[in-house]
């Protein structure tokens, strides 16, 4: 296996299409991003959805760290660490429930929703004592964005919206698609893992040149119109959105063939009730303008993937372990819609999808691809000719380019090069 | 208890049905597997639980008719990578009891163990597994096979093969 040569940095690794291979593999390179990246930056964490009433929580993570997420009597979303502050015990073995509060069952102490400490046993035994500053952890910022719920383990740093930047569009051109403006994510997680590195899954979910071929089994045998959108023809974008935050962006083609819903697929004859919806939501001429454009196909840094019909939540754990939480996108109003979107989704992704079965497989060979010694480098030059400007300055490429690679990599030295918190 | 001649012979029927189904999944015969479905099955492995509701929650794996023929193809199209080279399998199948007989209809309980080997490594894949089997001209026939696996409120690598 290659050793990473440290002593000048991450600019050693990273060159503008070409980045080194043991940055896949390489356990000190993990733990230097668990530090610089996931315990650092906005990760996405939950929906606002999951937690609809005062008392409910939810299990997630940031990285390989749980985080509960929990809503109080106030209505205040919080994210908190699983850790008794008394002797570390878990203070919660379920995936989800409601609760008024987390009891610890090593000795009785009690938490609060927002994490305080509230009761503790035989309380004379620390007569005397502050209790006051001992309390479930909270992650020390959170931060949300159309229900989209963001936590960053720094205290300080760039706000939700500077990270975010032209990114948060994306979320709320998705958001659009619902007649009621919100969506909603109440259909549960499948957990895919995958023996591989989380960046070859970043990189790959705004990877146009792939579908053609390690999808090729699907679409030959579906009625899909999916493959043509990535074919040399195509007049779909990709950008680079800066920070990390990558699209692809398929609105030219299906504007080109201007159907409403033909992004999903179908007609607005199929779904009669979501569209009388949406023209009452938006009026029928921005209502079609959102039906003909369908909802985005973006990967927010480093973890959340909005792909059109399901979001992805990235758990890296380990070099070479990595878990994709996927679920259906639920839009707000739009029951006829749920139900096809549901129904997609399961056929699509998970352990058994249709889809992420294949390309779960191309990031575990990878991994053991990657880990042989020659050659050192992979290459990301894709489309580095023809990349340009768009209207808001977006660098962006053909649909099959390399642009959001380059992009990633830019964004994640800046990242590793940057001085300890 | 004693069990009358009658249900003897069903038990070991449905043995019959529930081995070779197993030994056409481990060995990818995908057509002859297929034709083992009545044309209104369906084909569920739950997730998060063994009894969400797969109407309103995701599921690993729930196909109609339709999406049973689809998955085939897509195994039979050569270019299904997770499956190419496919993965060497066995299904232990033990426990197997009758839980209802109604008509020509018998639900079938049993325990399974799948052992795969293949690029990443080897996996075990352990569930309860309940069949609801329809008696017809051709022998009996799969209506409705639910795998409940285990684990399945944690993360699973892929599962491509015919569990």
């Amino acid at each position: 296996m290659q050793q990473a040569p440290r002593t000048n940095g991450f600019g050693r690794l990273i060159r503008d299409d070409e980045v080194h291979g043991s940055l896949y593999h390489d356990p000190a390179v993990f733990a230097e991003e668990l530090e610089k990246i996931w315990y650092r930056i906005w990760i996405y964490v939950g929906h606002e959805s999951e937690v609809p009433k005062a008392g409910d929580f939810v299990m997630k993570s940031i990285g390989p760290q749980p985080v509960i997420m929990t809503r109080d009597a106030a209505g205040t979303v919080h994210l908190l660490q699983n850790r008794c502050p008394h002797r570390g015990n878990q203070v919660c073995t379920e995936h989800r429930g409601n609760t008024r509060a987390f009891s610890c069952p090593f000795h009785n102490w009690t938490f609060a929703l927002d994490g305080r400490l509230t009761a503790f046993a035989f309380a004379d035994g620390y007569e005397g004592r502050d209790m006051s500053q001992l309390r479930l952890a909270p992650v020390p910022r959170v931060a949300s964005h159309r229900g989209f719920v963001f936590g960053s383990f720094a205290a300080h740093g760039p706000s939700l919206a500077e990270h975010l930047g032209p990114a948060a569009e994306t979320i709320d051109r998705l958001c659009d698609a619902s007649p009621e403006g919100e969506i909603e994510i109440t259909a549960g997680f499948l957990q895919h893992r995958v023996k591989s590195n989380w960046k070859f899954l970043t990189e790959n979910e705004v990877d146009g040149y792939h579908p053609a071929f390690v999808h090729s089994s699907i679409f030959g045998v579906a009625d899909s119109g999916i493959g043509a959108l990535y074919g040399a023809k195509s007049t779909a974008l990709c950008r680079d959105l800066g920070n990390g935050h990558t699209e692809i962006d398929l609105r030219p083609e299906f504007r080109r063939i201007g159907k409403p819903l033909g992004w999903f697929g179908t007609s607005p004859e199929r779904l009669p009730d979501y569209v009388a919806r949406m023209n009452r939501a938006y009026g029928p001429e921005r209502a079609r303008r959102i039906m003909i454009d369908g909802t985005p196909h973006v990967m927010i840094f480093p973890n959340l993937f909005i792909a059109e019909i399901q979001i992805f939540v990235l758990q890296a754990l380990a070099a070479d372990d990595t878990v994709q939480h996927v679920t259906a996108l639920q839009l707000k109003g739009a029951p006829d819609m749920n139900r096809r979107l549901r129904q997609q989704t399961m056929g699509s992704v998970g352990p058994a999808g249709f889809l992420l079965a294949d390309d779960s497989e191309m990031y575990e060979r990878s991994q053991r691809g990657v880990a042989q010694r020659q050659p050192e480098w992979l290459f990301i030059g894709r489309g580095a000719h023809r990349e340009r400007r768009d209207d808001n300055g977006l660098p962006v490429g053909h649909v099959t380019d390399e642009v959001p690679q380059r992009g990633i990599w830019r964004h994640y030295r800046r990242l590793m090069e940057a001085a300890p918190c | 208890m004693l069990m009358d001649a009658d249900q003897e012979q069903v038990l070991r029927q449905v043995e019959r049905f529930v081995y070779r189904e197993a030994r056409l999944q481990d060995e990818h015969r995908y057509a002859e597997w297929e034709a083992l479905w009545t044309d209104d099955g369906v084909y569920w492995v739950p997730a998060n639980g063994d009894d969400i509701d797969p109407e309103q929650q995701m599921s690993i794996l729930y196909d109609n008719r339709s999406r049973i023929a689809l998955r085939v193809r897509q195994l039979l199209s050569g270019r299904h990578y997770s499956q190419e080279p496919r993965s060497r399998l066995r299904h232990l199948v033990t426990n197997i009891e009758i839980v209802r007989r109604d008509g020509p209809e018998t639900a079938v309980g049993c325990n399974v163990l799948v052992f795969e080997s293949n690029l990443r490594g080897e996996t075990l894949w352990g569930a309860r597994t309940e069949y609801l089997l329809r008696a017809t001209g051709d022998g009996l026939r799969m209506a409705r096979k639910t795998v409940k696996l285990v684990n399945n409120d944690k993360p699973l690598y892929t599962l491509s093969f015919l569990i």
